[in-house]
């Protein structure tokens, strides 16, 4: 009785949300190919970094203060009061340098394997797209510790619009928002940071997810599966994503999760790559 | 792979294990960002026990401290105010604090504290949390009038141990925060 109940809910839902279709279209028939090694991994890797710093960015906005009067301190309010909140900003920091690790990575294979090559030119180009928006995130996260490392890295990278002729000079002050970087600075870097960067990228990876799993992934061997099919159209040389591929990853996931946590709890500044000590001065 | 030899039994183990031991650790991951929810250090810390020289209140006086965002009154009751006090309980609700305990075990008493003349209550209405006004004058309000605390919103009113009347909105007697006194001039409020 239950079963059919569930059955029948099911049913009707799937008949105004196409919940069925999308899951086998992306998943439990969606064939991938079967020799995938190592270097794919960092595919899901990505995915998830990108969900720990949303859910850790979300937790920090609860307890900064935007502001360059109040950021600073702010910040070491959650390190020292806040509750877990030196767990949360450790997290949000580690996870910054890791989501880059992991790009590269991605990249890396990309180089390797040639995953840039036809039919997966637009695939390559919507990542180097979501590259330069992780580049101009993590630029705008960095300002807002308002550390010194903070203030003059933003200082020094809104500087480089001024070697455009003409334009340049008033280009940075519309970008700063004042002669110099200040909380004017603060507030729209801010903004950009935790609203609009984090918007863009949920619609690029959007696109870059579509048009993978429209071409298809490539492999080490580089063969096209797509060209080599049973006569019920399954691509002979690939394997279901789920639960294939899901359950390889979730193995990637927890060794990755090893590591990273490794670094939060043990060594959080990374010999001082991941936050280094003249951030933890106020800016002046 | 040979499809009909599979252990669905071995399978469905693997999977109820591997959700079980994911799922103790999402309970795990949850826990920093509920406990971050809590009153941080600092509003522990602001929200600490408070203390007052009580030996520099004059008789009659109302001093209004800041407890937790919440307003507290110290009064000191005249000798006169706290003989009224075990005068009026067939006017009152709950005359010894029976019914729904609004003060410390140690205040529970005809007048609501540790000293006779030493009064301390948070002034929030126990109606709808306006501020009553201290009104401790005779017929102050009106005629049948014998000191308290009168809200301006709903016109509840209370005595001078924050006892509510019969009759008004209020259902019940006003809070006594927990407090000790320190010495003979300190009185420290916030803190059993």
């Amino acid at each position: 009785m239950y079963k059919n109940l569930s059955d029948n809910l099911f049913n009707w839902l799937n008949k105004r949300l196409p919940v069925k279709s999308f899951y086998e279209g992306h998943m439990s028939n969606y064939y991938a190919p079967k020799n995938f090694n190592f270097w794919y991994y960092f595919g899901s890797l990505a995915m998830l970094t990108f969900g720990i710093q949303i859910l850790s960015g979300i937790w920090l906005a609860m307890f900064y203060n935007p502001s360059s009067k109040d950021a600073f301190d702010s910040v070491e309010y959650i390190m020292r009061d806040v509750k877990f909140g030196w767990l949360i900003r450790y997290i949000h920091s580690t996870g910054a340098s890791f989501f880059f690790i992991v790009v590269y990575l991605h990249i890396f294979r990309g180089f390797l394997y040639g995953s840039y090559r036809k039919p997966r030119e637009l695939l390559w180009i919507i990542g180097v797209i979501i590259y330069l928006c992780l580049m101009a995130e993590c630029f705008f996260g960095y300002l807002l510790p308002w550390g010194n490392m903070s203030f003059w890295g933003a200082q020094v990278i809104t500087s480089l619009f001024g070697a455009i002729p003409i334009l340049g000079e008033p280009l940075v002050e519309w970008i700063r928002g004042d002669y110099t970087v200040s909380g004017a600075t603060l507030n729209r870097f801010f903004s950009l940071h935790v609203s609009a960067m984090p918007l863009v990228f949920v619609a690029v990876i959007v696109l870059h997810l579509t048009a993978l799993h429209e071409v298809g992934s490539s492999n080490p061997d580089g063969i096209e599966i797509k060209e080599k099919k049973s006569i019920d159209g399954v691509p002979l040389d690939g394997i279901p994503f789920h639960p294939y591929y899901t359950v390889k990853d979730l193995f990637g996931v927890s060794v990755f999760l090893f590591a990273f946590f490794a670094v939060v709890f043990f060594k959080p500044d990374f010999f001082g790559f991941f936050l280094e000590a003249p951030n933890f001065t106020p800016a002046d | 792979m040979d499809k009909n030899n599979v252990d669905i039994q071995k399978r469905r183990a693997l999977i109820v294990a591997s959700t079980l031991v994911g799922g103790i650790g999402a309970g795990f991951a949850a826990v920093p960002f509920i406990a971050s929810w809590l009153p941080s250090a600092r509003a522990k810390a602001m929200g600490s026990a408070i203390e007052i020289d009580f030996t520099s209140i004059e008789e009659g006086q109302r001093v209004t401290l800041d407890w937790r965002g919440k307003p507290i009154f110290v009064i000191k009751r005249s000798k006169e105010s706290v003989e009224t006090l075990s005068k009026i309980s067939e006017r009152l609700r709950d005359p010894l604090s029976n019914e729904i305990s609004q003060q410390p075990g140690y205040a529970k008493n005809i007048h609501r504290s540790i000293k006779e003349d030493i009064f301390v209550v948070i002034g929030i209405c126990t109606h709808l949390g306006c501020v009553p006004l201290y009104k401790p004058k005779k017929g102050e309000v009106d005629s049948s009038w014998v000191g308290g605390f009168f809200c301006p919103c709903h016109g509840s009113r209370f005595d001078l141990a924050g006892r509510v009347f019969k009759g008004v909105p209020a259902p019940c007697n006003l809070v006594v925060p927990p407090h000790k006194y320190l010495s003979d001039k300190i009185l420290r409020i916030g803190e059993e």
